[in-house]
């Protein structure tokens, strides 16, 4: 190690000696993303990936997810891991219910994704039957590099978010969609 | 000595149960029994209790269904385990998928209860005298019994499986 930190680079703004003019918009979006509390909502082997992402090697926590948090109350991102039964639909559906908005949802491995290899009665066929994905992540399971990419990609959305989307109608409709009410 | 097992057992059952004995034969290393559904609660029960037999261990229990076997389509199949010798058998019972009902083992080990609901639960087999007979794996409002072999493995909702792609 030679000292070198990255530093989050500031969005487009106006820089002058002791000041500094952004965007409302872009000063939280640049908090937002780089400070998500995952959920981990593992069920199977991509749950054991997960804990190789989280662990030092890969080390998630680079990327301001340091914090897990185990109710959805406080969580921003919700991960899906790992194989829904059907039975557990209804639940992973309540925890995301149960999210504040803005949330996002990512969908780790083939099984959350589409059912993956379980092409059988008793299994959800993709996460997203019954509530909205955000990113998927192929893989059965993913390397941990591949759930940083996606994470990646949910950072740059979650910093391009606008304080208008979910209160535009195409979200609600996403959300009626779904049979749910945006908050 | 397996065939010796198979046989003394065989013969026991034979005077005690006499018909009830359907078939014996030895199955690699497990002596099998085809038990009448009627009387396989009182065999067990003997195999449990009798000093000279104690298989008083249930290792598992399991639906079955061969749809070929016209009025014999269900049945459930018991293993039972003697842990002092370390003797292991097999019984089989089979009965018509018109009137799925055999008695519950509860009475004599309490490890079948669960077994017993997800036999119920896979094959809609009725455990007559189980305390709480409903799923245990499956949802609720499942409809049917998904083991029985009239039904498909596969889900209806898959979307990604497509003939074109997998040359089916």
């Amino acid at each position: 190690m030679e000292g070198k930190i990255n530093i989050v680079p500031a969005p487009a703004g106006v820089e002058q000696p002791g000041f500094f003019a952004t965007s409302l918009e872009k000063a939280v979006g640049l908090a937002r993303k780089n400070s998500i509390w995952p959920l981990p909502f593992a069920t199977s082997c991509c749950g054991i990936e997960f804990m190789a992402l989280m662990a030092s090697h890969y080390d998630l926590g680079r990327f301001g997810s340091e914090r897990l948090s185990f109710s959805p109350r406080q969580a921003d991102l919700l991960m899906v891991m790992g194989t829904i039964a059907k039975k557990m639909g209804p639940i992973v559906r309540q925890v995301y219910e149960q999210m504040a908005e803005p949330k996002w949802v990512l969908s780790m491995g083939a099984c959350a994704s589409s059912g993956g290899i379980f092409d059988t009665y008793s299994v959800l066929q993709g996460i997203d039957k019954i509530i909205p994905v955000d990113v998927y992540v192929p893989g059965c399971p993913p390397r941990p590099e591949q759930v940083i990419d996606g994470i990646m990609l949910i950072q740059d959305m979650i910093g391009k978010e606008t304080f208008r989307r979910r209160h535009s109608p195409e979200y609600k409709d996403l959300m009626k969609n779904y049979g749910m009410e945006s908050q | 000595m397996e065939n010796t097992l198979l046989n003394t057992i065989h013969e026991k059952l034979l005077t005690k149960f006499g018909e009830a004995i359907i078939s014996a034969e030895q199955s690699y290393d497990f002596p099998v029994f085809v038990i009448k559904t009627d009387s396989v609660f009182e065999v067990v029960k003997f195999l449990k209790e009798d000093p000279e037999m104690g298989f008083e261990f249930m290792t598992t229990l399991c639906g079955l269904h061969y749809p070929d076997n016209k009025g014999q389509e269900l049945g459930v199949m018991y293993q039972l385990h003697n842990l002092p010798k370390n003797l292991r058998i097999r019984l089989k019972t089979f009965f018509p998928i018109s009137d799925p009902k055999v008695q519950s083992m509860t009475p004599l080990f309490s490890s079948a209860n669960w077994q017993e609901r997800q036999e119920y639960d896979f094959y809609g087999i009725i455990f007559k005298g189980h305390p709480n007979l409903k799923r245990i794996l499956n949802m609720d409002e499942m409809n049917y019994f998904p083991m029985r072999k009239e039904y498909p493995l596969e889900d209806g909702t898959r979307t990604d499986k497509d003939d074109k792609m997998f040359g089916r």
